[in-house]
């Protein structure tokens, strides 16, 4: 029982916030925005964290720069592409939908549709239709007849 | 015909798996720059100490140059110094831009490995280095005579890296008009 009380509160144990408290803006709306947005962007040293979750020195570097555009008056979309021009596309973890990642975003669907076809056109073929709800035909019923005959 | 139909998986599996025998090769660490093929961004930093007069922009305008970006806590960098000292001798102008670093630090880190600089600016608040799109250090940027920059060297300039790819790109730009 101790056992699983402890696996459960290891479980359910958040993970330390790499947002200081220095970093956060007065500004309680503000600070909202900028947490989604850094919830969007990629921190480029460690590629598999959000810089909201990043510890590394630019992580913090990039949340301190996305704050002081908010408070400079950016709209969450100006504050984006401002270190998208910088960084390039990578800085976003959804990647946009243009024609660079036309493959990425439809493949998947294209692949199940692919295979989709590939099912219905294996067994719709193979697919005996019985048509008279397993009834014997008469050539089976005088069949069945002649062999109970000779039985 | 139907026969045929019966490779379509194996052709499908044999494309996908050469899309991605080819597109796993490169280093994801290594992020394109950006920046390839447009000015620098504009900026004007001071120099390190009171004897260098500091870089900008600007600078980077009148014949190819190099845009090196280093820090006295970064581990590769004392492993590329050799290679820049020996760019800088064979005459090639390689700027530095001491990025998120003390001025203090990295004049004793100079002090003890020389310095190849034509000219040191600091970054200590990492802003021109975020407006280039650095990464990490050391970052080596190739910038033509219009002040674009053509190419990023990510990680330390290798014997080979300056034998293959950026000596052969100075001198093609040096040639360009």
């Amino acid at each position: 029982m101790r056992w699983l009380i402890a696996l459960i509160a290891i479980m359910l144990a958040a993970p330390t916030l790499a947002v200081l408290p220095d970093e956060m803006l007065r500004d309680p709306r503000l600070e909202a925005r900028a947490r989604v947005i850094s919830q969007q962007l990629r921190c480029v040293v460690c590629q598999n964290q959000t810089i909201d979750d990043s510890d590394a020195p630019l992580a913090r570097d990039l949340r301190l720069l996305v704050r002081e555009r908010l408070t400079r008056g950016d709209s969450d979309h100006q504050a984006i592409e401002y270190l998208v021009a910088r960084y390039g596309n990578y800085v976003l973890l959804k990647p946009p939908f243009e024609r660079a990642t036309l493959l990425l975003w439809l493949g998947p669907a294209a692949f199940v549709l692919i295979g989709g076809i590939g099912v219905v056109a294996y067994f719709g073929r193979r697919r005996v239709t019985p048509d008279d709800n397993g009834a014997l035909s008469a050539e089976e019923a005088a069949r069945v007849d002649a062999l109970l005959r000779e039985g | 015909m139907m026969r045929l139909l019966y490779l379509l998986p194996v052709l499908l599996f044999a494309g996908i798996a050469a899309f991605f025998a080819v597109g796993l090769q490169g280093d994801p660490a290594k992020l394109p720059s950006a920046l390839i093929n447009r000015p620098l961004p504009p900026f004007a930093l001071a120099g390190l100490d009171a004897a260098t007069p500091g870089f900008g922009s600007a600078t980077f305008v009148g014949e190819p140059k190099l845009l090196n970006v280093f820090a006295s806590w970064c581990a590769a960098c004392p492993q590329e110094h050799p290679m820049l000292t020996r760019i800088a001798a064979e005459g090639v102008a390689v700027y530095g831009l001491d990025w998120k670093d003390t001025p203090e630090n990295a004049t004793r880190w100079l002090a003890k490995l020389g310095n190849p600089y034509r000219s040191i600016a600091s970054d200590p608040t990492a802003r021109t280095g975020i407006d280039l799109g650095v990464t990490g250090v050391p970052e080596t940027f190739v910038i033509d005579r219009h002040g674009r920059v053509r190419y990023k060297q990510i990680g330390p300039i290798t014997p080979q890296d300056w034998d293959q790819t950026l000596r052969p790109m100075l001198a093609k730009l040096k040639a360009e008009a």
